[in-house]
């Protein structure tokens, strides 16, 4: 455990992690008058040098498949926003024998908000309550009414767009007007309707009109590459400029947190980091700390920082640090659509993502397994891009001008659905310190473990039938051209939805969890948590507007600490 | 020619101005197409101004190359309606994806040794010198994957084939002759999306 120097600048709060949850955290607490010093383990950025918007393949020399064509077929394919990987150059994880598990991380200033698919669901009231509703999991500590005012306070801050439906369990929000439908929208809708199924507009964190000095969306369906106007939310351009804006703010920049230090007060009173650009190791001095690393890295600080009053690692007497780590469950299909090939060309891009979902339409009701699904589609004749043939060339074969017609009229003709379901957290999920391995900082990496239950495979089969009546009900039929198509048929690898969260979790029993109610951890009263790391349950919304609407939460609470001298 | 940084550099700034303007409410909605229209003929011209307008490959040998283009143009022609393959530039990005990547050179540099042997044996000549009735008798064999089911002396080309034609459709639709040809539009500054045109039967 490095030294401490009592003589240096003390901060009033220091925030670990510029992402979702930092950068709320910065908002609130700036804006609330309190001094924060944040570290970042990635650069700065910039977006008009560091977004790919509005550049076409042919510009790029690699036309998007990355050098050697290593990210033809990957999330992290040239275009996206920087520095999000599945792998790190010297910053390894690994997997327990028997377990696969993928993480995927984001190494710059707004983690992955610079890139993320926008989709900004609240959670239900039943998600807080998930062992009072069906006997699985736990009930969080709080209940939805008490997060609903955040929802409110974040979604009207950050624009999210959607229509109020009544949908059980999936509550309305404070919504900008919805885009206008795409054909692949209109087509799908329509199918829904018959099979009973509800299909509303998506609920997206892009602006369909100016709010708060940022334009309206130009719908160029390019929100994947980092938006260089701002019309959609990250926390690189809507969090973390207006917290320098206040003066109270510094952000130390290629600074990977290395371990909370623990004064004898026995309340932590520096990080220590290292400076990825000198390799030195420095202190950080604050009164209160906000680990929002993302819920894995946030658990390794953790457990990383050990001392003689914490030898299991910071707030883990529990000993539930790492545990009941979940992913989202998924699964997916292709449909082709020969109608789609019958409409004119026209603009088709709209946002960055889908202007419908189906939120789950079966709550309450007698199902196969537990909790439940939404479902993402999409389609159509968005820009071409490599591997966009893949399937056409696998399923037509042969060569000339044949293949060449065979891909001018397939393309558009396709839908993919994607199914995001709620697992429930299991004994043999879970990350832990990897007792042999370093990165290339010195730092102890994480071991992940992982097993889905039976309850996710009952969840994935249903989505695969479902996805397929949509498909046959629409007047499509399923795709299975491409081998990649065909793989995904089962269910997603751990890890590979990016919904990965639970690791330190909250709770009123000291001996369950980590965190209180207040995401306070329960062993040291000056350290919170403030990513997906606090979350008890891992329901199908995906957990980014959660994410920001707990930090939100949880900032206030110290902002009144602080004004009370609790800090 | 002169520097090019200094071009892309001012094709960022009018990208950056454009975003600034729609930020101001400006009707600009065609605008960025004209700027990337703009930087991608100042990436052709470095091209063209580069080695006389020729070619130098960077993993395949001279004549393999050549091979490469001859295959890469017969899997997705030039027609009446479009440059094929080798307008596209789909050669040169398969050479610089490969020259990157071990198990391209193994795949594709194996693989168009694996098609000149394999031409050898059955009509004596190396494919590039084979009449264009044998050029197609050996394709025919190996572009489809059945072929290949039971069949040893077929799966090695098959499989050298398919990879060959994913990445030549990755470089003929990704270039500007590629996306025409597709029809796509986009890509643009829109105040208002409109929507679904009429779909047949909805």
């Amino acid at each position: 455990m490095p030294n401490l120097n009592p003589a240096k600048k003390v901060y009033d709060v220091c925030i670990i992690g510029s992402g979702a949850g930092g950068g709320t955290a910065a908002k609130v607490l700036t804006g609330g008058g309190l001094s924060v010093v944040l570290l970042e383990a990635g650069p700065r950025l910039n977006p008009a040098d560091d977004f790919k918007e509005h550049i076409w393949p042919y510009e790029l020399e690699h036309r998007g498949a990355g050098v050697g064509g290593t990210s033809r077929l990957q999330l992290n394919n040239e275009f996206m926003a920087p520095n999000g990987f599945w792998d790190i150059e010297g910053e390894p994880y690994t997997t327990a024998p028997g377990s696969t598990f993928r993480w995927f991380r984001s190494r710059i200033e707004g983690g992955r908000t610079n890139h993320w698919g926008r989709i900004a669901l609240r959670f239900g009231p039943a998600d807080f309550r998930a062992r009072s509703t069906d006997g699985m999991g736990d009930d969080w500590p709080i209940s939805y009414e008490e997060l609903s005012p955040y929802y409110d306070k974040v979604e009207s801050y950050i624009g999210v767009f959607g229509t109020a439906e009544h949908v059980p369990n999936s509550p309305d929000g404070v919504f900008l007007p919805p885009p206008r439908p795409r054909c692949t929208e209109t087509i799908v809708k329509k199918a829904c309707d018959s099979l009973k199924i509800t299909c509303i507009p998506s609920r997206l964190a892009i602006l369909t009109q100016p709010l708060n000095g940022r334009p309206a969306c130009h719908y160029c369906a390019q929100c994947g590459r980092g938006c260089i106007s701002a019309a959609n939310f990250s926390s690189s351009q809507v969090m973390i400029p207006i917290a320098q804006a206040t003066g109270r703010f510094t952000m130390i920049a290629n600074a990977m947190a290395r371990e909370l230090v623990v004064g004898k007060s026995g309340r932590v009173e520096a990080a220590s980091y290292i400076d990825k650009t000198t390799l030195r190791e420095s202190l950080v001095y604050a009164k209160a700390f906000v680990v929002a690393a993302s819920a894995c890295e946030s658990a390794r600080l953790l457990l990383n920082s050990r001392s003689s009053s914490f030898p299991d690692g910071l707030a883990n007497s529990s000993g539930v640090v790492g545990r009941y780590l979940t992913d989202s469950v998924g699964s997916s299909l292709t449909g082709y659509f020969p109608q789609l090939a019958q409409v004119q060309a026209h603009n088709h891009d709209g946002v960055g993502g889908m202007h419908m979902y189906m939120p789950w339409w079966r709550f309450g009701a007698k199902n196969e397994f537990l909790r439940g699904y939404h479902i993402e589609f999409g389609g159509g004749r968005h820009m071409p891009g490599v591997g966009g043939f893949d399937g056409v060339c696998a399923e037509h074969e042969g060569y000339g001008s044949a293949l060449k017609q065979k891909c001018k009229s397939a393309f558009g003709t396709f839908i993919g659905f994607s199914g995001r379901g709620e697992m429930i957290p299991n004994e043999k999920s879970y990350c832990e310190v990897d007792p042999n391995v370093v990165d290339k900082w010195g730092i102890p990496v994480l071991r992940f473990h992982w097993q889905w239950g039976e309850n996710e495979a009952k969840m994935a089969k249903d989505m695969q039938g479902t996805f397929r009546s949509i498909i046959e009900t629409a007047g499509g039929t399923v795709f299975a051209g491409s081998h990649r198509v065909m793989q995904s048929n089962g269910i997603s690898e751990g890890g590979t939805v990016i919904h990965e969260l639970g690791t330190v979790r909250m709770g009123n029993d000291d001996k369950t969890s980590a965190l209180n109610r207040n995401c306070q951890a329960h062993d040291v009263k000056n350290v919170f948590v403030a990513d997906a790391a606090p979350f008890v349950t891992n329901p199908d919304k995906n957990p980014t507007l959660s994410i920001m609407a707990l930090s939100w939460r949880t900032s206030e609470y110290l902002l009144d600490q602080a004004r009370k001298g609790e800090l | 020619m002169r520097p090019m940084t200094q071009d892309l550099v001012s094709r960022r700034n009018v990208l950056k101005s454009l975003s600034m303007g729609a930020i101001a409410g400006s009707v600009l909605h065609v605008i960025p197409l004209q700027a990337a229209e703009y930087a991608h003929s100042m990436i052709e011209a470095e091209k063209a101004d580069a080695n006389g307008g020729g070619y130098t490959p960077k993993f395949f040998s001279v004549p393999q190359y050549k091979t490469l283009q001859m295959l890469c143009e017969t899997i997705l022609p030039g027609d009446a309606e479009s440059g094929g393959a080798i307008e596209a530039g789909a050669p040169e990005f398969i050479d610089l994806l490969t020259s990157e990547n071990p198990e391209y050179q193994l795949k594709l540099g194996g693989g168009l040794m694996w098609l000149d042997s394999a031409c050898d044996d059955r009509f004596g000549n190396a494919y590039i010198d084979c009449e264009a009735g044998h050029q197609k008798e050996i394709l025919d064999l190996i572009a489809y994957r059945k072929n290949a089911v039971g069949n040893k002396e077929l799966s090695h080309g098959v499989e050298f084939f398919a990879l060959l034609r994913d990445l030549t459709s990755d470089g003929f639709f990704t270039s500007r002759i590629g996306i025409k040809y597709l029809g796509y539009i986009g890509n643009a500054f829109l105040i208002e999306f409109p929507g679904c045109p009429p779909v047949p039967g909805l």
